[in-house]
């Protein structure tokens, strides 16, 4: 029986909890905040680097390594701006941590806060989570109003403020460097690299963007101890991670698991196999921009390492179940879809490649395919990937072969002469 | 110029739902900014409008996964229901309805928002609910969720 291991959720399994601030502190809540502030901010940095939490925004990129990138002596502010532009298809886990336990996360921010000299904290939401924007303020009109925010927090001389700031419908802002444009009130356009973010970020000054979910992780670090941590996962994967399941499944949700856990038990087991005990024809196992894996893929622990080793991507932890009913040709073309509708327009290759496969997928739907066409769109998944600015061209690109690669007849049925 | 798009999001309050020249170029005056920057910015974003939406503006999702759980055909449902096609609104001013991108709650699917509310797992029956109660006006939606009335910084 595969079971939840909570950390993170810890207090919204239990039943009535309410996550406002009393609650909270009443469960150990803020006790790792005070316990930071009394150590180095080096400290802080070391131990989050010792414990391998690596971002859980869909990169993987390990947290205390970014946080010691951070350029010091410049003379200017440094930022830790939280993307909370939750956009990735099939990702939901962020919107339920602002819901339903925002002060673990805010806890970790402070503590991230403090440990990397940042005064003034901003907090990218995506513009239609309206409902947990308000909670997320009121939890921290809470910690103003005791205390844990302002002027000098819990206590200690640390000044520390926290802005929420809206987006307003683009997934491009999840991108860190399109973020940090947006958070400048320009369009959300990602930029080059060099400089990196750590360099020059949010107003020309050293940042680091990190997901919620990561920072949700700083506190129990700091209580439980770094090897506490890296124990809840295998080598390199440290600690648990919320899944997001999605799709044709019996009991769809966001579930806390340690990481390296099997894939095909998350699907069959805790998520109760497949909606109307159907077939399954496939899984995309960390948001729409990871390549799908066909049912006999999924023997595997799920972990960022070993979705790599199966040439796909644990992303986001979100995994899309899809059975044996759907149209996969449809499907994929949903996905361009989505890529070309939320390209910036920057790179040609993006701009034009999810346009153009948008259009020959489109045929493919409307019973117009030909072998040759088959061809061409795989050309022009390939052009995009690795040609871009940003990641956005190879997330189009990336599902759009494996697709084509993996279910070769389902778009042979889709050719002019097969009707 | 870093609080662009609060301030645009507040200015579209105040003008019952979508932005116009005028407003974008009293937006540019208060932020100190030129107009066409303003405006290059809030025509880049989805959520800024610039046509009047319905006084119940219905967001409904048909990406992959609530596409999986039937969001394509609450979507059509929902535009034979009220005899009016995504992207537009209704003569009578009472609706309008757009086809978006993955809400971010899909586990929960199919996912529909009216006005800044979510409403999640939908079926036709529960669709047709939502609507009968827009329709007699009986529906009680809060008029500014977000607290945007109040400093940005405490």
């Amino acid at each position: 029986m595969l079971e939840e291991t909570l950390v993170l959720f810890k207090n919204v399994r239990q039943p009535g909890y309410s996550g406002d601030l009393a609650s909270y502190q009443s469960s150990g809540g803020y006790s790792a905040l005070k316990k930071a502030l009394k150590m180095k901010p080096e400290e802080i940095v070391n131990t989050v680097k010792e414990s391998n939490l690596r971002g859980r925004g869909g990169a993987g990129f390990p947290t205390g390594l970014k946080w010691s990138f951070m350029a010091k002596g410049t003379g200017k502010p440094s930022y830790l701006v939280i993307n909370a532009d939750e956009g990735e298809p099939g990702t939901f886990k962020d919107r339920e941590i602002m819901l339903k336990e925002p002060h673990m996360f805010l806890e970790g921010y402070m503590i991230g806060c403090y440990a990397i000299g940042c005064h003034h904290g901003y907090i990218y939401v995506r513009g239609e989570f309206v409902p947990a924007m308000q909670r997320l303020q009121e939890a921290i009109d809470e910690c103003y109003q005791s205390g844990l925010l302002g002027d000098k927090i819990a206590g200690s001389d640390f000044k520390l403020d926290i802005t929420l700031h809206p987006g307003a419908g683009a997934y491009i802002c999840g991108e860190e460097t399109a973020l940090l444009d947006s958070l400048e009130g320009r369009r959300g356009q990602p930029r080059t690299k060099p400089p990196f973010p750590a360099v020059a970020g949010f107003n020309g000054c050293p940042t680091s963007v990190n997901n919620v979910e990561t920072l949700m992780n700083v506190p129990s670090i700091i209580n439980d101890g770094a090897e506490a941590f890296k124990e809840l996962g295998p080598p390199n994967n440290a600690g648990t991670h919320l899944v997001s399941l999605s799709g044709h499944v019996n009991n769809p949700g966001v579930y806390e698991l340690k990481m390296g856990v099997n894939l095909k038990d998350i699907i069959y087991d805790i998520g109760g196999g497949i909606l109307g005990g159907k077939e399954l024809k496939g899984v995309i196992p960390g948001g729409s921009s990871t390549p799908v894996l066909r049912p006999d893929e999924i023997d595997i622990p799920y972990d960022f390492d070993s979705l790599a080793k199966a040439k796909s991507m644990m992303g986001s932890s979100a995994i899309i179940v899809f059975n044996e009913d759907t149209d996969v040709v449809k499907f994929l073309y949903r996905i361009v879809k989505f890529y070309n509708h939320e390209s910036c327009g920057q790179c040609t290759p993006c701009r034009e490649g999810t346009n153009w496969s948008r259009l020959m997928l489109r045929q493919f739907v409307q019973q117009q395919g030909t072998p040759q066409q088959l061809k061409r769109l795989y050309r022009v998944g390939g052009n995009m990937m690795g040609t871009t600015l940003c990641p956005l061209g190879d997330a189009c690109a990336m599902p759009l072969r494996a697709f084509l690669e993996k279910y070769p007849e389902e778009f042979q049925a889709h050719f002019a002469e097969a009707s | 110029m870093n609080a662009l798009l609060p301030i645009l999001h507040l200015a579209q309050r105040e003008n019952k739902g979508y932005l116009t020249p005028e407003w974008l170029e009293h937006v540019a005056e208060v932020c100190e900014v030129p107009a066409t920057h303003v405006e290059g910015v809030a025509t880049f974003y989805t959520m800024f409008k610039f046509r009047p939406l319905g006084k119940y503006h219905l967001q409904i999702c048909t990406n992959i996964a609530c596409g999986l759980c039937g969001g394509e055909k609450i979507l059509e449902h929902v535009e034979q229901r009220l005899d009016l096609h995504a992207g537009h609104t209704r003569e009578d001013g009472q609706f309008s309805i757009e086809e978006v991108e993955c809400l971010g709650a899909c586990g929960y699917g199919p996912v529909m928002i009216v006005n800044e509310e979510y409403h999640e797992r939908l079926t036709v029956e529960a669709t047709d609910k939502i609507i009968d109660e827009l329709e007699k006006n009986t529906k009680e939606l809060p008029e500014k969720i977000l607290p945007l009335d109040r400093p940005l910084t405490a």
